[in-house]
């Protein structure tokens, strides 16, 4: 979606989305300028960064710990604000 | 057969919207718009008008109510003045933006501050870029006929754009004139209910309303100029005053000229001091004054081609504002100028502002304006606009 190819008449009246589910192709992911981090020596694998994450876009591996979709995560920080063991921190995005 | 029966102008413009058979009314009361509100609250709990009528506790929620109900596919009605219609500013551009239609009709008011109640064009001014068609009407009967006017045009697949009807607060809205209400049968055949071709529907589903960041915004603005300022959209706004007037045996123009003809100064009116302007003129004729007048009804989009043709031999343009910009030219006197500039033999154009906050312009000040027109004309004029009734 986020190409920009689309040109003024091919916007439809009232500039309606008639895609299901095409917010997907909007990566939030970009404004993110902090990151989580999961200490999995602290994780008690609860899960309740992934009930909090506002964006859904946290999830649990195979091993059974949580990480974020980076494509998504805006980095809000709510995860490690939750999380009561405190495994997770927020760190800077570096360039 | 139509009968013409007394009738305040508010329950006039109510009983449109009941002849239109609409769907939802979410309004909230607002001097001088009150009456048109209460008359079809009255309505539906009385069981006259099958409608939803929502009480809402503000104009923005009016609004926001209308969006969402026009959305649906359902007629949708509201109605504001002056503050009540500032409060609604930031919820009046989705209409437009989302293609949906729907009917506002506008008490003018002048807006805050001083405080006033009484009626002038700024509350007009103030939503003039909001994208929606606008007109002004000059008294009762017109104000009834471009209720239906508006739903016609609004809904037409062509246009899907909201529609204002702007009636002077007081002057129109609290005086009672004879109104020749039609048949239900006529409206009916006026004004079949198209369906809204994205109506919301679970079968159908859409998002509307999206966020657009700057990789769109600009294409979608400009489909939205491109569609309102279309071929389509004027035809449209024709062709329902056509066939109004082959129902209902009034017919409307988006310009309308008044004794013009070989006239040399020109008077431009917007509302119902239009009608006072006339009186001035009839007697100026008279005298053997060659003037007439230029009402402008369709305010946007604007008639830019009937102006020019309309004033293409006068000398003199006198345009009347009822709203003051201040530190820059009057709305309407704006517009005028600049869709004449480019013209080879432009005539000189002259603003007057007047008839602010309720104050009233009567025959005696449009003869001045006139005289004024023919002094111009005779020796020209340094100044180029002129506060009309302001007590030194």
């Amino acid at each position: 979606m986020s190409n920009g190819s689309l040109g003024w008449r091919d916007i439809k009246p009232g500039a309606v989305v008639t895609e299901p589910g095409s917010a997907a192709a909007y990566k939030t992911g970009d404004w993110r300028s902090l990151r989580p981090i999961w200490d999995h020596t602290r994780c008690v694998k609860c899960g309740m960064c992934e009930l909090f994450c506002p964006e859904g876009c946290v999830f649990q591996n195979d091993e059974g710990y949580f990480e974020a979709d980076l494509s998504y995560c805006k980095g809000c920080g709510i995860c490690a604000r939750e999380c009561w063991t405190g495994a997770i921190t927020m760190v800077e995005e570096e360039e | 057969m139509a009968k013409r029966t007394p009738l305040e102008v508010s329950v006039a413009v109510a009983e449109a919207a009941k002849m239109a058979d609409v769907d939802v009314v979410a309004a909230y009361p607002i001097t001088p718009q009150t009456h048109i509100v209460e008359t079809l609250a009255e309505m539906v709990a009385n069981g006259e008008l099958n409608a939803n009528y929502i009480p809402v506790e503000s104009e923005h929620s009016a609004m926001s109510a209308c969006l969402g109900s026009s959305a649906t596919g359902a007629r949708t009605f509201t109605s504001s003045a002056g503050q009540g219609l500032e409060l609604m500013h930031e919820t009046l551009y989705i209409g437009p933006s989302s293609r949906l239609p729907m009917v506002m009709s506008v008490c003018n008011r002048a807006l805050s501050g001083p405080l006033s109640v009484w009626g002038d064009h700024s509350d007009a001014m103030a939503v003039r870029d909001t994208g929606w068609i606008q007109v002004f009407v000059e008294n009762g009967q017109q104000a009834f006929d471009h209720i239906l006017w508006a739903f016609r045009v609004s809904e037409d697949h062509q246009v899907l754009f909201p529609v204002m009807v702007h009636h002077d607060g007081f002057h129109l809205t609290h005086v009672i004139e004879p109104i020749t209400l039609p048949e239900q049968e006529e409206v009916d055949r006026f004004l079949p209910k198209p369906r809204y071709p994205y109506a919301l529907h679970p079968d159908n589903p859409v998002s509307m309303g999206c966020y657009a960041p700057p990789f769109i915004y600009s294409e979608i603005k400009r489909a939205q100029d491109e569609a309102f300022r279309s071929p389509e959209v004027k035809q449209s706004i024709l062709k329902a005053w056509e066939d109004f007037g082959n129902i209902f045996g009034r017919y409307y123009m988006p310009v309308e000229a008044y004794r013009t003809e070989g006239a040399k100064v020109l008077l431009v009116t917007m509302g119902s001091f239009s009608e006072t302007a006339m009186v001035a003129v009839d007697n100026k004729r008279d005298e053997g004054k060659d003037v007439g007048i230029i009402r402008l009804r369709l305010w946007r989009p604007f008639p830019y081609e009937e102006v020019r043709d309309l004033v293409k031999d006068a000398d003199i343009v006198l345009v009347l504002d009822r709203c003051i910009s201040p530190g820059a030219q009057a709305p309407v006197y704006s517009e005028i100028r600049s869709c004449l500039y480019q013209e080879e033999n432009r005539p000189q154009v002259f603003s007057f502002t007047g008839g602010l906050g309720g104050r009233d312009i009567v025959v005696d000040d449009f003869e001045q304006m006139i005289d004024k027109g023919f002094e111009m004309l005779q020796n020209g004029s340094e100044k180029e606009f002129e506060i009309i009734g302001v007590r030194e």
